[in-house]
């Protein structure tokens, strides 16, 4: 056997409870992205373009959606005999069993899979950010300055670093201080949770801290802290590049849309970094002799008979005469009848838009029922809703998955209301 | 259909193609922004339950493999049967080329005889349709019949099409009582698409006996001469169904699936068509983009204007550029202010800025592979 030096642990049980009806069927790792791709993608072709063929998903959250997408790894050539993809999931053990913890609590719980494989280095990573980053270089980095833990950091606009976990470095790029969201933050190196620790070293911090009970069981809690104080070799890798948390609708719906720009900051036409999916049997899209389709992504298997501007559009979307979508989402195998205007909405998979629908339209009022999650202006629409022919839909609107025409109280849904399944009107 | 097995001929060679089948073997041919013109065939057997599918190889075939790889795309990666290919091969009693058909299938006899299957379904391999099989099979054993030709009523072919095709008489039974292969004169517009099913032991037995006579062509030698000996009868398919053999055949099949009907019934209804994926991004469309009536595959950036077109994947269309009525295969670029009609281009190619290019719609311009305009 080829000995592994470096291995990866994809932590992919996130909830992602701010995109709202987008994960309530599914773990945020598993969310349609960029036209054809699950934002788990992005992290895997990672892996295998940095030329790392061992990738444990740790899975926790609603997880079907996501076993099924990696199967057994073959899109990202991870279908291997040495390595290759494993989904670790929480198990029982002799007497106990539970649920993952936290992050650190994920990967104790599975050491005995890295020992067995027994690589010299472990990266950790999560499955929720959209960014091309080449591990192998960072590697290079960690072994270089003979670390004992490197921590992927990107540089954020300082108004911002008081959200993120922050990084204080010395000029060489040691980090002699992490600060957990900073009210006043030193510097602006925010950590990308993408780490590279030494194995031996970890494994022994992993075990102290499950034997701490006062412990949360996180890396950015207690692990790299824990390190710090004990003075380990500890630097910080700078990445420069695209690199989007698509944690809230906005951002989700922000991150989607510069993927239209004329020449996008994140290019998924890059030959030398191609992002893997499993790709739909479908044939090419068909746009009809009335369609028009400006500044927009469109994947294949759509048939455009309207109009189509600033969109992300994803395999299977049909779109009728008359029709005019802006600066929308629309997932998987979604229709929209004749003689609608779609505005600002995320639309999810299978969703039966009818006839002379309009979907955003009015004020920006915020949710009524959940202020903190559809605020931004956008509304959006959850899986197999059908929305019923002349509904006018206003902005911040949710329409929860499996909506029937019947669930629809009054064909006007004004701003900050919400649709759910079982026809309760507010 | 557990019980049957495949075979593709895809080894013919064909000159009215032109530029197109210059490197590249007929079967391998490029269609519908995405696919080659065996991933019909092969789609309707795997769609059918076949598992067990043999291609036999002769001109060209590298970029056949190079599609087909393991097989994996139609789920043929199988450890029991699956896809086997054979190209041609050097042996102390044989010449290394397959002399026709039937000894293309003869030189392979001993994969047909380890197979275990009861029937088998021979097929061209360049035929662009949408068939399931079972109900042929139904037919065939009701019939009890020796063999059983999908045949078709070709009216919508035009006289010089049919004289490509051959063309058979049948009696009130479905009996098929005359075939002529690619006659001049045709008699009738019903013609054989080139499908067949019979049991695997009965083409075990014409394959030997016509080696014995040194006969090696399955339609002219089998089939043909069998007519009055064998009971052959005819299926009728009324489906769509296309025959890549000539220029304007190849370029009306690819502009048909602009029609709503044809791709419905192709890509969508009963089954789908599968082949190799490319790993490209959704296709791109910027401000300038005016795109109508036109197929477009992933990986496309649309900057210019596109019009009744079939682009595969990968086709950059720079701004100001014109397309219409063409097929632009993968990977080629057009150049600003460029102009193309009735054009089909290879793949790989370069139309530099402001250059014009006007076919007819009877007699397009073909720009082979990797040219540079």
């Amino acid at each position: 056997m080829v000995k592994k030096e470096l291995i990866a642990l994809l932590l992919a049980g996130g909830q992602g409870s701010r995109l709202g009806v987008l994960t309530k069927t599914m773990a945020k790792p598993a969310v349609l992205y960029g036209g054809k791709y699950r934002i788990i993608d992005f992290t895997l072709s990672n892996c295998i373009n940095s030329g790392i063929d061992t990738v444990g998903v740790l899975t926790q959250y609603l997880p079907l959606k996501l076993n099924t997408h990696i199967g057994i790894g073959k899109p990202w050539d991870l279908d291997r005999f040495n390595g290759g993809v494993t989904i670790l999931s929480p198990y029982l053990k002799d007497e106990t069993g539970e649920w993952y913890k936290g992050t650190a609590n994920a990967v104790y719980q599975n050491i005995h899979y890295v020992d067995k494989i027994s690589p010299e280095y472990v990266i950790i990573l999560s499955g929720d950010h959209i960014y091309k980053m080449d591990y192998s270089l960072m590697l290079d980095f960690h072994k270089k300055n003979k670390a004992d833990a490197t921590i992927s950091v990107i540089e954020v606009p300082y108004e911002d670093a008081s959200r993120y976990g922050i990084m204080n470095t010395y000029e060489d790029g040691r980090i002699y201080e992490f600060e957990e969201k900073p009210k006043n933050p030193k510097s602006n190196l925010a950590s990308m949770g993408v780490y590279i620790f030494s194995w031996p070293v970890l494994r022994e911090y992993l075990i102290k801290d499950a034997e701490s009970p006062d412990s949360d069981n996180d890396f950015g809690k207690n692990i790299i802290p824990g390190m710090l104080n004990e003075g380990k070799s500890m630097w910080a890798y700078r990445f420069h590049g695209y690199w989007k948390d698509v944690g809230t609708i906005q951002a989700f719906w922000e991150s989607n849309m510069d993927l239209i720009e004329r020449v996008p900051d994140f290019n998924l036409f890059d030959q030398n970094w191609k992002i893997y999916t499993t790709n739909p049997i479908k044939p090419a899209h068909y746009i009809g002799p009335n369609g028009s389709i400006k500044k927009s992504i469109v994947a294949e298997g759509c048939m455009i008979y309207g109009q189509v501007r600033n969109s992300v559009i994803f395999p299977g979307v049909f779109i009728d005469e008359g029709s005019i979508v802006e600066d929308s989402i629309i997932m998987s195998n979604s229709s929209v009848g004749k003689n609608c205007h779609i505005v600002k909405s995320i639309l999810s998979e299978r969703i039966k838009v009818g006839n002379n629908v309009k979907i955003g339209f009015g004020e920006p009022t915020v949710n009524e029922s959940k202020p903190s999650i559809y605020n931004s202006g956008i509304t959006v629409v959850g899986d197999e809703a059908v929305i019923p022919d002349n509904a006018v839909l206003g902005k911040n609107v949710v329409i929860d998955i499996g909506a029937a025409p019947e669930d629809f109280c009054s064909l006007e849904v004004p701003s900050g209301k919400s649709v759910y399944k079982g026809g309760i009107c507010e | 259909m557990k019980n049957t097995m495949g075979i593709i001929l895809s080894g013919g060679r064909n000159d009215r193609l032109k530029e197109l089948s210059a490197k590249r073997s007929i079967a391998a041919i490029p269609v519908g922004s995405k696919y080659r013109a065996i991933d019909f065939i092969l789609s309707n057997m795997v769609n059918s339950g076949i598992t067990n599918i043999g291609i036999l190889t002769q001109y060209s075939f590298r970029s056949l493999m190079d599609h087909l790889g393991s097989g994996k795309e139609w789920d043929l990666d199988r450890r029991k049967d699956g896809l086997f290919i054979f190209p041609p091969y050097l042996s102390g009693d044989s010449s290394g080329w397959y002399r026709g058909t039937a000894d293309a299938m003869y030189n392979n006899l001993t994969y047909l005889k380890r197979s275990n299957e009861e029937y088998v379904i021979i097929s061209t391999g360049n035929c662009v349709f949408k068939m399931s099989f079972d109900e042929l099979l139904d037919f065939h054993k009701q019939k009890d019949a020796d063999i059983t030709i999908v045949y078709r009523d070709m009216h919508d072919f035009s006289k010089q099409d049919l004289s490509l095709l051959g063309i058979i008489q049948l009696d009130s039974d479905s009996k098929i009582t005359d075939l002529q292969e690619k006659p001049l004169n045709p008699k009738g517009s019903m013609g054989s698409t080139g499908v067949y099913i019979m049991k695997r032991t009965l083409l075990i037995s014409l394959l030997e006996e016509s080696a014995a006579h040194g006969y090696y062509d399955f339609v002219k030698d089998i089939l043909i001469k069998n007519v009055e000996n064998l009971k052959i009868y005819g299926f009728k398919f009324s489906g769509y169904w296309r025959c890549l053999s000539s220029i304007p055949l190849y370029y009306n099949c690819n502009m048909e699936m602009l029609n709503p009907d044809i791709r419905r019934e192709l890509f969508i209804d009963n089954g789908r068509i599968f082949t190799k994926v490319k790993d490209e991004p959704p296709a791109k469309y910027n401000e300038e983009a005016e795109v109508k009536n036109s197929i477009i595959a992933d990986g496309c950036i649309i900057e210019g204007t596109v019009i009744n077109s079939v682009l595969f994947r990968g086709v950059t269309v720079k701004r100001g550029a014109l397309i219409k009525d063409c097929i632009v295969m993968q990977g080629s670029v057009i150049d600003e202010s460029a102009f193309l009609e009735y054009c089909i281009l290879d793949k790989n190619v370069v139309v530099s800025r402001e250059k014009a290019l006007k076919g007819e719609s009877n007699w397009p311009v073909i720009v082979g592979k990797d040219t540079m305009v």
